[in-house]
């Protein structure tokens, strides 16, 4: 349903975050499609599931000659950036066709949290921090890890206890930030921590872009069940400059909580092509398997459950389009709006990936297959920047008052 | 993509909401706020105003009646009947019958039928399913045939919504009984009054009288009024199931359900809170409106698809599917609402019944239309046959 030139209005006239006068365009500009066909081209030849499984076993966990191909043989990491950093001018669409794609082959690259979360956030800000930043991420030189969460915030991205006390000109990180994608593999954190206040307040929190190699780092490095790297990271009396805090000191919840809407909308695209894989795969399988003397797609109950697994595709992929067009309206509404699409997703990538495994029976729960694996990163981002269960909350506090 | 305002489209969206406001029968409002039946002169009502107006019949072609609306404009036009809580016109003739006439149909049928469907002069119904050809239409038994210039009709039809009223219905019925079962089947357009055809009425679970049994016996019916070759109405039955799928998405009216929910649940008091603060009905509200905007956004991207050239395809079983599921939700959550007050009887007023009935207005109305609903999982295809089609004709299994 792509590729596809008109514009279609909706209006709705009652009451919630999600009613406003839009128009609709479901039309990819020839640039989009060029970096979509590109990079699915480039990862059908690079990311093979033997060739992923390598890497994964691999030293480090990853093949860095992958980013640095993306940078500087595609110009791909810098598709969603501004011509005068040097990217093509795009933004949110272009970032979920490439987070779609990156689904479709399971790929472990730092694409989410240097380019989507890093540069997200320096596009947010502007300045002469992100001048000198986002041309290094877009030549692939730059991999950003954002240590955000905590053992005890769970969701609640106020609920920080890490604390920046102000040191003369800097500042001074003491804390631990849980479960950082990427970092083993990071250049620079992208760090939230307290300036003033407590326990989740809104004031008093500060966001930080600081070298990964400070002293007073402490790392705890682990692979993850969905194939990356991360880490536990400790800040022990971490002396960072005071050209390290990006916005306002005390100010900085609101714009972490637009780039994580940003990157939740992200995860959800590459859900979408991560369930999409899961369902062609089963489908192929089911094809191809045979049971009672025929090909299992013959039963009407497995059919019907495809059926079921279609549908939840494909409206995956119209919600991650409405939050994907709705993330730069007034906040609380695109809140309201990524909230929706997540739980919708979160709750789709669950049915898809249960159903792909069942519909294959025994195979489907061995390492052998590529199907588990999907089915591994689609358990992943069910909860990955908030549960179907946190969504829908934050969805109701939104739009559904007394 | 965009998400943005066009300012074109905001002045068409002013001048069909103020013809809506100043143009809807006051009465027919009122009938609806206290949640009476509908007589076939309440749908009229409003149809001849549309009528008068040339806005009838949006997705038609203009050379037949159609407004020659932009899709956008269509969808606008939609939103605003929703959102002003507007009866729906009928769907036989405008929707179904009327496409299949000015696509298959010759000139002269063209001229003859079109006209009565736009006016509202002509009421339609539908004779396809029988007692033994539900799911599988195809078996269809009621049998045309050829004597002459006409064709001699035997058989019965069921589940013909609202047929009590209407003037002309479109058949199925076979006339070679020797070919496979979708290749003997005709389209036939018969007139109501023609001896031989009786109705008689199927009481649903709500109380209404909306369905009835059609027994047609040695029913004549000239060959003229056939549509499309002999033995081809499938053909023109196919055509006709997928533009009904779309339009079943229902959105916009399933947008107005779900704030006639909040609204309720704002006012129910459940203990010493509204029942909209009690968590387990919330999320459940809130899950309904998730899913529809998930349907609407599908729909949208459908329509786009449309637009660019591709019919409505087998994916608009999609739609039906969800669509079909949230018109359930929206009243079934709607009787969980009312409490206690689902359950008192209400036949209406009867003449000169002064006394109000028992329960909140939104009450009384609330547990037949439940039970009512459960006919979208049902009608147009059951839901399992949509899970067919998107099998066979989207998957390819």
């Amino acid at each position: 349903m792509r590729n596809v030139d008109i514009k279609m209005l909706k209006h709705v006239q009652h009451d919630g975050p999600l009613d406003r006068i839009i128009i609709m365009d479901f039309s990819y500009t020839e640039t989009q499609d060029m970096i979509r066909e590109t990079l699915s081209r480039f990862l059908a030849d690079t990311y093979d599931f033997d060739s992923r499984n390598k890497m994964i076993a691999s030293g480090s966990g990853r093949d860095p000659g992958i980013w640095k191909a993306l940078a500087q043989d595609l110009g791909m990491l810098g598709a969603s950036f501004s011509e005068e950093h040097g990217g093509l001018g795009g933004g949110h669409l272009e970032n979920a066709l490439i987070m779609e794609e990156l689904g479709k082959v399971i790929a472990i690259e730092p694409y989410l949290q240097t380019v989507v979360l890093g540069g997200g956030t320096l596009k947010a800000v502007g300045g002469a921090i992100a001048d000198a930043v986002i041309p290094e991420i877009i030549g692939g030189n730059v991999i950003i890890a954002f240590a955000y969460a905590e053992p005890q915030g769970r969701y609640n991205l106020a609920n920080i206890r890490t604390t920046a006390k102000k040191d003369g000109a800097g500042y001074v990180l003491n804390g631990h930030k849980g479960v950082v994608y990427a970092a083993p593999w990071a250049t620079h954190l992208l760090v939230s921590a307290r300036t003033g206040g407590s326990g989740s307040e809104a004031n008093g929190v500060s966001l930080f872009l600081i070298d990964a190699n400070t002293a007073g780092i402490v790392r705890r490095d682990y692979p993850t069940v969905d194939g990356f790297q991360a880490s536990e990271v400790y800040f022990e009396n971490v002396a960072i400059p005071g050209d390290a805090l990006l916005g306002d000191e005390g100010a900085g919840l609101p714009l972490i909580e637009r780039i994580v809407d940003e990157a939740t909308v992200a995860v959800c695209a590459e859900a979408c092509g991560v369930t999409a894989k899961l369902h062609s795969g089963t489908l192929e399988y089911a094809r191809q398997r045979n049971q009672f003397g025929q090909p299992i797609s013959r039963f009407q109950v497995l059919q019907h459950r495809m059926v079921d697994m279609f549908m939840e595709v494909e409206q995956s992929k119209s919600m991650t389009t409405m939050a994907t067009l709705k993330l730069d309206l007034p906040a609380a509404e695109r809140m309201a709006a990524v909230s929706a699409c997540k739980a919708k997703v979160s709750r789709a990538a669950k049915f898809v990936g249960q159903s792909a495994i069942q519909t294959h029976g025994g195979i489907g729960i061995t390492q052998e297959l590529a199907i588990g694996h999907f089915f591994k990163r689609a358990t992943m981002i069910e909860s990955q920047f908030g549960s179907a269960d946190h969504h829908y909350e934050r969805f109701e506090r939104l739009t559904l008052a007394d | 993509m965009q998400l943005e305002f066009s300012p074109e489209e905001i002045a068409f969206q002013q001048e069909v909401r103020t013809f809506i406001a100043e143009n809807y029968p006051e009465n027919l409002r009122s009938v609806q706020d206290e949640g009476h039946d509908l007589s076939k002169e309440d749908f009229l009502s409003w149809h001849r105003i549309l009528a008068k107006k040339g806005w009838i019949a949006p997705a038609w072609p203009v050379e037949y009646g159609g407004t020659g609306w932009t899709a956008t404009q269509r969808f606008i036009w939609s939103e605003e009947l929703a959102a002003a809580d507007c009866v729906g016109t009928m769907p036989f003739g405008l929707s179904m019958v009327g496409p299949v006439i000015y696509t298959f149909g010759t000139p002269e049928q063209k001229a003859r039928f079109l006209p009565g469907i736009l006016s509202g002069d002509d009421w339609w119904c539908q004779g396809y399913s029988e007692p033994g050809a539900g799911s599988d239409l195809a078996s269809l038994r009621t049998k045309a045939v050829r004597d002459g210039d006409d064709y001699v009709v035997n058989g019965q039809k069921t589940w013909t919504t609202m047929a009590q009223y209407a003037d002309w219905g479109f058949f199925l019925v076979r006339t070679d009984s020797d070919a496979k079962a979708q290749e003997g089947i005709s389209f036939l357009l018969i007139d109501m009054k023609t001896p031989g055809v009786t109705v008689r009425p199927i009481i649903t679970l709500g109380g209404e009288h909306e369905v009835n049994e059609v027994w047609l016996e040695d029913v004549r019916v000239p060959v003229a009024n056939r549509i499309y070759e002999e033995n081809k109405g499938w053909t023109c039955a196919k055509f006709l199931l997928a533009h009904e799928r779309t339009g079943i998405a229902a959105v916009a009216r399933s947008k107005r359900g779900v704030e006639k929910i909040k609204s309720i649940a704002r006012t129910e008091q459940d203990g010493d809170r509204p029942l909209i603060a009690n968590p387990f009905f919330k999320r459940k509200i809130s899950e309904l409106e998730i899913d529809l905007t998930a349907l609407e956004f599908t729909e949208l991207r459908s329509l786009a698809g449309e637009a660019a050239g591709k019919g409505p395809g087998p994916e608009s079983s999609l739609l039906k599917i969800k669509g079909s599921e949230i018109q359930q939700r929206i009243t079934e959550l709607a009787l969980e609402a009312v409490g206690h007050y689902g359950a008192p009887y209400f036949r209406g007023f009867g003449e000169g019944d002064n006394e109000h009935p028992i329960g909140p207005d939104y009450a009384h109305r609330a547990a037949p239309t439940y039970f009512n609903t459960r006919k979208t999982t049902i009608y147009g295809g059951s839901n399992e046959i949509q899970r067919n089609i998107i099998a066979k004709m989207v998957l390819g299994i």
